[in-house]
């Protein structure tokens, strides 16, 4: 594990080991620093004793969804401030709200590239940086 | 003229009568016969030789003058023949105008009632006094001295003392004898005798005369006043005018139409001056010469209520020596005829239009009657038939060439309608409405009739006729048989209309329930579509995640025929996403999962924005690619997602398809319409007219076989198409093969409400 603070830590969020690990493995190699879940009750857990920069949310989850998982991050102030990039291969509509609403900072349709989820998670976390409070909506690209 | 005459003083030489002798009174009258003017061209010669006398005569003539009547003529001169010339008793005889005798008017020195008795029948011609009179000689009578002597003598109051007798004539009388003068006298008379007679002849023949000029007056005031009564009492106005036409003569009844006083009302003046014109002109000389006596009408103004008056005027001329020529005119007042001979004229009249009148209306009755198509048969109270038109006549009436048979049916028909009538004559019922079952006479056809049957009443209510109109049944009955197939055959219809229309409804139903069926399945289909998408691209997604960063060397780096391969592996796999996006797409529009999200947007921002996504496309493709847009639009109100989808589709279409060339995208306001156009123009390959429509279905590509030339899943405009329907707008293609294309995306500028 690096240090925290050299390299930003991102929570990668998905039930799918291949798509999971392939985010993670890329975006170890973009200089992250990453850890994983498998669902909504990982996440929490992972959130809450690792301390990530970013979590990288898919909705669709077992145990707990993605919806959930988020609500709740953002209902504990301790992780109230992380921002969160939903991600899934739901684009019907609704999706988007939901998830909105449930309180993700960030949205990316799957299939998504490694290389432009890093773009993203990049973008979101250089506007968090300069953000005082964390967001709890907002815009997202 | 006489009485002057006998005042000249001629007659006054002396104041003394002289006395007169017998003898010169004697010889006077026989000279003095028959001619009075003589007698008195004598009398100065006399009146000399009697100077004594003169104051006598004056005194006869002066008391003569003054006496009128002729009793007291008659008294004063016997008075004066005593006075004068001694004769003591005498008689004054007069004829009296319509009598044939002689009476007493005065007496002198005679026994009264002798004197005033006595008279002469002047018939008797035998009596010497009625010689001396018709004769007018004077005669003398001795005294009777024996039986013989009286007998020759007539009776007279003198009885036998003798007397003389002097007729008393005058020229007044023609000569005439009037009277005669008995005088007591032994013997002769007095010459102034003479004399005094004609004084006295004179005189009483001046006041006979003056008697009979007042008598006559008398009695023709008499006449006149009896005849103004009878004209008067004429109603018919009489007039009698001058040749002048002023009016002489009026009765009452004229008065009151021609004449009127000042104090008159000025209504009735000038009716009556309206009248007195209408008057002359009728009575012009001329109107009478021309017209003669004959009746003519005149009509006048009543003067009383300004009424008009008809008069019938009768006129005619009289010619009159002494007046002259007038015109006697009778008007009849005829207006009451007039109007009377009027009034009937016009109740004539009335009457001849009233008879023409009913003469037509019972003409054109018959004509009605006759034109009737139905039979008419009028029956009278006792059962007989009075009239019929010819429809009847043709059922109840024999022709004249009838045979038995025809006969038969005639009779039968005639039975078959008595009985119907027998009941109407003796029932109550006003009207009587039945079938008769009669038989056509011509054919022999049965001809079953409904016959209405009324009655007519007179004003007391008795019957006078039955009126009877027979309907022929014959059509009313093929009608109704009509009727009855027409009403099986509607039946049928509805019958029929009722089981498809319930057919129908079963279809429908079927088919509702299939729409709703075709419905679920489609909905199903697209969530199965829209799962099955997520299930692709999940895996997808690793595929192509891992092979774009082996190719970015994540893994290591790679020989350049690997690199090669994964290149062609991530071609494909980013083909296959296209292709489930695409249907992912078209199975959210159909599922109504594509909600509109309209937002104002900057029309030359998005063209730039679709410009620079497909840069490194049109870079490779080395084609001049153009924008063209004006330095104002307005504000499009629209979904920009899906606006930039088409457009998307358009450029990259219009890039796929051209190999040379330029490409302009070009944004319009039209005016007119009140939209926007957005436009790909490029020079490309073009598509034939007949295809435009074709490329528009789902996954069509003109060139479907499997070794096309360009690459595609052939559902791109089929999006475009259901995209722009949902922003209301459309899209349009210009283009023919190798003369490149133009798609253009046409919005409403309001977008949607």
């Amino acid at each position: 594990m690096t240090a925290k603070g050299e390299r930003p830590r991102v929570l990668v969020v998905d039930d799918y080991p291949d798509a999971r690990e392939m985010y993670a493995e890329y975006l170890q190699y973009s200089g992250f620093d990453v850890i994983e879940a498998g669902n909504g009750i990982e996440a929490l857990e992972r959130a809450a004793d690792s301390a990530p920069d970013i979590i990288l949310m898919d909705l669709s989850l077992p145990v707990m969804d993605g919806w959930e998982a988020t609500r709740r991050l953002k209902a504990d102030k301790t992780t109230a401030r992380i921002p969160i990039v939903a991600l899934t291969g739901h684009a019907l509509a609704g999706i988007h709200e939901g998830a909105k609403n449930a309180g993700c900072d960030a949205f990316v349709t799957k299939p998504c590239l490694p290389e432009d989820l890093v773009k993203e998670i990049r973008k979101v976390l250089g506007t968090t940086a300069t953000a005082k409070k964390p967001r709890r909506s907002g815009k997202y690209a | 003229m006489r009485k002057s005459l006998q005042k000249t003083p001629r007659y006054a030489l002396s104041s003394k009568p002289a006395p007169l002798r017998a003898d010169l009174l004697a010889g006077g009258v026989s000279a003095d016969r028959g001619n009075g003017s003589a007698a008195t061209r004598r009398l100065p010669a006399a009146a000399v030789t009697l100077g004594d006398d003169q104051g006598a005569r004056v005194r006869l003539l002066e008391a003569l003058i003054n006496l009128s009547d002729v009793a007291d003529c008659a008294q004063y001169a016997l008075q004066w023949l005593r006075d004068t010339l001694n004769l003591a008793r005498s008689l004054c005889l007069l004829k009296p105008v319509n009598e044939d005798a002689l009476l007493t008017v005065a007496a002198q020195g005679l026994p009264g009632s002798a004197a005033s008795r006595f008279t002469v029948s002047l018939d008797d011609w035998s009596n010497p006094l009625v010689v001396a009179f018709n004769n007018r000689e004077t005669a003398f009578f001795r005294a009777v001295s024996n039986a013989a002597d009286r007998k020759r003598r007539p009776s007279t109051p003198f009885e036998d003392a003798p007397f003389h007798v002097v007729p008393l004539a005058s020229k007044q009388f023609g000569g005439e004898a009037f009277g005669l003068l008995m005088i007591g006298s032994v013997g002769m008379l007095s010459r102034e005798l003479p004399y005094f007679s004609h004084v006295f002849s004179q005189k009483i023949a001046q006041v006979l005369r003056q008697q009979a000029l007042v008598e006559g007056d008398r009695r023709q005031g008499r006449e006149r006043s009896l005849l103004y009564n009878i004209i008067n009492a004429v109603t018919d106005p009489i007039l009698l005018t001058d040749t002048e036409g002023r009016l002489l003569i009026a009765n009452a009844r004229a008065l009151t139409l021609f004449t009127a006083s000042e104090e008159e009302s000025e209504g009735r003046r000038g009716a009556v001056r309206l009248n007195n014109m209408l008057l002359s002109s009728a009575l012009s000389s001329k109107a009478i010469e021309e017209r003669g006596a004959a009746r003519r009408e005149l009509v006048l103004v009543n003067p009383v209520d300004g009424s008009d008056l008809v008069f019938e005027l009768l006129s005619t001329i009289t010619e009159d020596g002494r007046q002259g020529s007038g015109v006697v005119s009778i008007l009849r007042n005829v207006t009451d005829l007039r109007r009377a001979s009027e009034e009937i004229e016009e109740n004539y009249r009335r009457l001849r239009i009233a008879e023409a009148q009913a003469r037509a209306e019972s003409d054109r009755l018959n004509v009605i009657i006759d034109s009737v198509a139905d039979p008419i048969v009028v029956t009278d109270a006792g059962g007989a038939t009075s009239l019929m038109n010819d429809r009847a006549e043709r059922l109840f009436t024999t022709p004249a060439k009838a045979t038995a048979r025809e006969q038969r049916w005639v009779q039968a028909n005639d039975a078959h309608f008595s009985s119907f009538i027998a009941g109407m004559l003796v029932g109550a019922d006003e009207r009587r409405i039945g079938e008769i079952a009669l038989i056509d006479p011509v054919t022999g056809e049965a001809l079953p009739v409904e016959a209405i049957a009324g009655k007519m009443l007179s004003d007391h209510g008795e019957l006078t006729a039955v009126v009877t109109i027979l309907h022929d049944r014959r059509e009313a009955m093929e009608t109704a048989r009509l009727y009855e197939q027409l009403k099986q055959a509607s039946d049928e219809l509805e019958r029929r209309i009722q089981a498809a229309t319930s057919d129908i409804a079963h279809q429908n139903e079927l088919l509702r329930r299939q729409a709703i069926e075709l419905e679920q399945a489609s909905a199903l289909k697209s969530q199965f579509l829209a799962n099955m998408s997520h299930e692709f691209r999940t895996p997808l997604n690793a595929m192509l995640g891992y092979t774009s960063m082996l190719l970015q060397g994540v893994g290591g780096s790679l020989e350049p025929s690997a690199k090669r391969h994964l290149m062609r592996v991530e071609s494909n796999g980013r083909h296959l996403l296209t292709i489930i996006n695409e249907i992912l797409d078209i199975s959210r529009i159909e599922a109504g999962r594509m909600p509109l999200q309209l937002s104002r947007v900057d029309v030359p921002a998005l063209i730039a924005e679709v410009k620079s996504e497909l840069e490194p496309i049109i870079l490779r493709s080395k084609l001049l690619v153009t924008v063209d847009v004006p330095a104002t639009l307005p504000p499009l109100v629209c979904d920009r997602q899906k606006v930039k989808q088409i457009l998307l589709n358009f450029l990259s279409n219009a890039l796929k398809f051209t190999h040379r060339g330029s490409v302009v995208i070009k944004a319009r306001r039209n005016v007119k319409d009140r939209t926007l156009t957005l436009s790909v123009t490029d020079s490309g390959i073009g598509v034939a007219p007949a295809d435009h429509q074709k490329i528009f279905e789902d996954f069509r590509q003109l060139d479907n076989s499997p070794t096309r030339k360009y690459g595609g899943t052939g559902l791109g405009l089929s999006i475009c198409r259901r995209l722009a329907q949902m922003l209301d707008g459309r899209i349009t293609l210009r283009s023919d093969v190798g003369k490149g294309s133009t798609f253009a995306l046409v919005l409403p500028l309001r977008g949607r409400t």
